[in-house]
C-alpha cells in the first residue's frame, strides 16, 4: 500500500483530533527549538570567541613588568619597568619554541595633522611585533633598519586613527605631529577590529621603539633600554603553559631572583584565556543539549502515550481494516506514518521556533548567530526518527490485533 | 458453480476435558449465487462458522475451500489477501469510519489490494469505482456525507456499498439488520435481495426468523453443528458472476421495495 495513502489517514487522523495533535507536537517543537536556538547561539559564540583569538594571533604569551617595592609603596602590575631590551633577546633566542618575541613600550598622546588632532595610543615596537601579533599593513612599508638605529621619525597609524585624521585622504607620505614633534607616516595597518575586551585595536600609532624611547617617552639614553611588556608567540601545536613557565625559569635566572623572592613580571597566557571562554561556552551549549534531548524524550514519549491511546480508541477501525484485507503491516505503516507525520510536524514547527529564537537573540545581544541548514535537516531527522522509535511499540499493538476481537471491540 | 465447500470443520478452544468445540463437524456447501441464512442461537457456534468462512480465523482442523482454493491452512497474510480480493463484509454496527465522507469510507478497502484488476487504482480512479458502487445502492446523492449525517438504514447502506467495492465472490452479513428498526430492516434486505437476484452470493448470519425468510436456504446451527437445512424457494437461476449489471446501473431503494417479496 502506498504510503501517500497512509500520510493521507495519518493527517486525517491529526486533523480530527487537532488540540491534541497540537499539545502532543509541543514537547517536540519546544526540543527542536532548543535545539536549534542552541546551535545557532552556540556557534555564534564560539565563532566570536574563534574569531578574537584570530584577532589577537594565535599561541601568544604577554609578559608585563611585576609588581615591585619602590620606598615601601608596592606599585601596581605595569608600573614598574622590570623588563629590557635583553631580556626581549634571551626570550627570543633561548627558548626553542619561541617563533617570535616583540617588545613594546605604551604611552599616550595627542596627535595632530593639520588642524585636527586625536588623543590615542603610541606603541613603540619593531617590525617583529606585526609578525607577532599577524597583523599586516593595509599600505605602505614596514621600518627599515636606518630609522629603528637612528631613532627614524616615521609612524605607522590604526585604520581608526588614519581615518579620524585624514578621513577619506591618503595618509602616506604625510607628516603628523606626535607630542609636538613631526612624523612621517610609512604606513596604513590592516583594520583588526575590537579585542577580546571590547576596545579598538586600530585606535594606535606605531612607531620605532627606539624612537619612542627617545623621543616620545621621556627615557634618558644611555641607560639601560626599558621595554613595556614583550609580546611572545609560540610555534603552531607547542604547550603554551610549557613554554610560559620557559619564559617565567628565564626571566627569573635573568632578574637574579631568589627562591624566596617574588616575580617581578608576570606571563599572561592571552590564548588560553580566550580557550577558557570557549571552553566555558561550550560547557554552555553542552548544558543546552542536555536540556533540549530531554525535552526531545519527554516528547517522544508523549508521542508514544498519545499513539496508545490513538490505537485503543481505534481498536475498531483496525478490526475493520483488517477484515477488509489489510495485512499486520499496513497497520503497522499507518501507525508509525502517524507517529512520524506528528512528530515530524513537530520538528517543523520547532525549527521555526528556533530560527525565531536565534534572530531574536543575535538582534537583542548584537550578536552573530550561525544558522546552519545542516542543523535543521538534522533536527528535522532526528524528530522523525523520535516518531518512529517510540510510534514502534504502539504500532506494532496495532498491527498484531485479531481482527475478530477487535472488531467486536467495545 | 460450487463457492464454498466445507468438509468436517471444527473449531476447537481449550484442550484435553476443558476442550470446547464451537464447531464439531460442520459440512456444508453454497453455491455461486446462493442466498444462504444462517440462524442459532447465540453459542450455536453460527458466528465462529462465519469468521470461518469470513477468513478471519482458522480451523483446528477440516476443509475449507474457497472457489476451489483451500484456505483452512493459510498463513495470516494469505487470508487478509483472500479477504481483499474475494469477501465483503457487512456488519452489525456498520463500523464505518468517523467523519470520513461516504465516498471515502466505500473506497476505504481499494487501498489494500494487492492483486487483481483492481490493484494499483489511482486515487482518482478509486473514488471513482466507490461511486459507483454508491450509485448501485441508491447513495449516488450522500457521496459527501459524514456516517453522523446518515441514518441507520443509509450508513448500512454505505457499509454495502463497501463490501461490493471490491468485486467480491460473496457478501457475508453479520446480523446486518440487528442495529435497524422493522422498516430500515425491510430495505436493506431487499437490497442484499437485488444483489442475489443480479448474482452476488450472500451470507446472512441472523437470529431473526424474518431476516433469514429472504434467504433462499437457512442453515440452523446448534451446538456446533448444521441441524437442519431449509429450501425456502427453489435455487434462483444461477447467472453467474457476469451477469452483474454495470457499475453505473443504479437500484434506488423505491425500486426495490416494490418488489416486495416476504413470504
Amino acid at each position: 500500500m502506498a504510503n501517500s495513502v497512509n500520510l493521507i489517514i495519518a493527517l486525517q487522523a491529526l486533523r480530527i483530533n487537532k488540540l491534541r495533535s497540537i499539545l502532543t507536537m509541543l514537547g517536540i517543537v519546544i526540543g527542536v527549538a532548543a535545539v536549534i536556538a542552541m546551535i545557532a547561539i552556540g556557534g555564534g559564540a564560539q565563532k566570536r570567541v574563534q574569531e578574537q583569538i584570530a584577532s589577537l594571533g594565535s599561541n601568544l604569551l604577554i609578559v608585563i613588568p611585576g609588581s615591585v617595592i619602590q620606598s615601601g609603596a608596592r606599585l601596581g602590575f605595569g608600573f614598574a619597568q622590570t623588563l629590557t631590551e635583553s631580556d626581549y633577546r634571551a626570550i627570543q633566542s633561548e627558548i626553542a619554541e619561541v617563533q617570535v618575541a616583540a617588545p613594546i613600550t605604551r604611552g599616550n598622546a595627542q596627535v595632530v595633522y593639520g588642524n585636527t588632532n586625536w588623543a590615542t595610543s603610541v606603541n613603540g615596537v619593531y617590525n617583529d611585533y606585526f609578525e607577532a601579533r599577524e597583523w599586516a599593513l593595509s599600505e605602505g612599508r614596514l621600518f627599515d633598519q636606518g630609522e629603528i638605529s637612528r631613532f627614524g621619525k616615521v609612524a605607522i597609524l590604526g585604520k581608526t586613527v588614519a581615518s579620524q585624521l585624514f578621513g577619506e585622504d591618503n595618509p602616506l607620505g604625510q607628516m603628523v605631529r606626535i607630542r609636538g614633534i613631526p612624523f612621517e607616516i610609512i604606513g596604513i595597518a590592516d583594520g583588526k577590529g575590537q579585542s577580546g575586551m571590547g576596545t579598538d585595536q586600530d585606535d594606535v600609532i606605531f612607531v620605532p621603539l627606539t624612537t619612542g624611547r627617545a623621543r616620545l617617552f621621556g627615557e634618558p639614553r644611555g641607560r639601560i633600554a626599558r621595554v613595556g611588556t614583550i609580546m611572545v608567540k609560540t610555534y603552531d601545536g607547542v604547550d603554551t603553559t610549557y613554554v610560559e613557565e620557559r619564559i617565567t625559569e628565564l626571566l627569573r635566572q635573568r632578574h637574579r631572583l631568589g627562591p624566596t623572592m617574588e616575580n617581578d613580571f608576570q606571563v599572561r597566557n592571552l590564548s588560553e584565556i580566550l580557550k577558557t571562554q570557549e571552553a566555558a561556552s561550550r560547557v554552555m551549549s553542552m548544558l543546552l543539549a542536555a536540556v533540549a534531548s530531554v525535552s526531545l524524550l519527554v516528547g517522544g514519549i508523549g508521542i508514544m502515550n498519545i499513539m496508545l491511546v490513538s490505537v485503543t480508541e481505534r481498536t475498531r477501525e483496525i478490526g475493520l481494516r483488517l477484515a477488509v484485507g489489510a495485512r499486520g503491516k499496513d497497520i503497522m505503516m499507518q501507525f508509525l506514518v502517524e507517529a512520524m507525520t506528528l512528530s515530524t510536524i513537530g520538528g517543523g514547527l520547532g525549527v521555526l521556533l528556533g530560527l525565531a529564537i536565534s534572530i531574536l537573540v543575535a538582534w537583542i545581544a548584537h550578536w552573530e548567530v550561525s544558522l546552519s541548514l545542516l542543523s535543521i535537516f538534522l533536527a528535522v531527522g532526528f524528530s522523525a526518527t523520535i516518531g518512529i522509535f517510540f510510534g514502534y511499540y504502539p504500532a506494532k499493538k496495532a498491527a498484531q490485533m485479531q481482527p475478530i476481537a477487535a472488531l467486536r471491540y467495545e | 458453480m460450487r463457492l464454498i465447500h466445507v468438509n468436517q470443520l471444527v473449531k476447537s478452544y481449550g484442550s484435553g476435558v476443558q476442550e470446547v468445540r464451537a464447531l464439531d463437524g460442520v459440512d456444508l456447501d453454497i453455491e455461486q449465487g446462493d442466498f444462504v441464512a444462517i440462524i442459532g442461537a447465540s453459542g450455536s457456534g453460527k458466528s465462529t462458522f462465519m469468521n470461518m468462512i469470513g477468513c478471519l480465523d482458522t480451523p483446528t482442523s477440516g476443509l475449507y475451500e474457497l472457489a476451489g482454493q483451500n484456505v483452512s491452512q493459510m498463513s495470516v497474510d494469505e487470508l487478509a489477501d483472500i479477504r481483499s480480493q474475494r469477501i465483503g463484509f457487512v456488519f452489525q454496527q456498520f463500523n464505518l469510519l468517523a467523519r470520513t465522507n461516504a465516498l471515502d469510507n466505500v473506497a476505504m478497502p481499494l487501498q489494500y489490494m494487492r492483486a487483481g484488476k483492481l490493484a494499483g487504482l489511482t486515487r482518482l480512479q478509486q473514488k471513482e469505482h466507490a461511486r459507483a458502487r454508491l450509485n448501485q445502492v441508491g447513495l449516488g446523492e450522500r457521496l459527501t456525507h459524514t456516517p453522523s449525517e446518515l441514518s441507520g438504514g443509509q450508513q448500512q447502506r454505505v457499509a454495502i456499498a463497501r463490501a461490493l467495492v471490491n468485486d467480491p465472490d460473496l457478501i457475508l452479513a453479520d446480523e446486518p439488520t440487528g442495529a435497524l428498526d422493522s422498516k430500515m430492516t425491510v430495505e436493506i434486505m431487499e437490497l442484499l435481495k437485488a444483489l442475489n437476484a443480479q448474482g452476488m452470493t450472500v451470507i446472512v448470519v441472523t437470529h431473526e426468523p424474518d431476516v433469514a425468510a429472504y434467504a433462499n436456504q437457512v442453515v440452523v446451527f446448534k451446538d456446533g453443528k448444521i441441524i437442519e437445512i431449509k429450501h425456502n424457494h427453489p435455487a434462483t437461476q444461477l447467472e453467474g458472476r457476469d451477469a452483474l449489471p454495470s457499475l453505473s446501473q443504479n437500484i434506488p431503494p423505491e425500486a426495490v421495495t416494490a418488489k416486495e417479496a416476504t413470504p
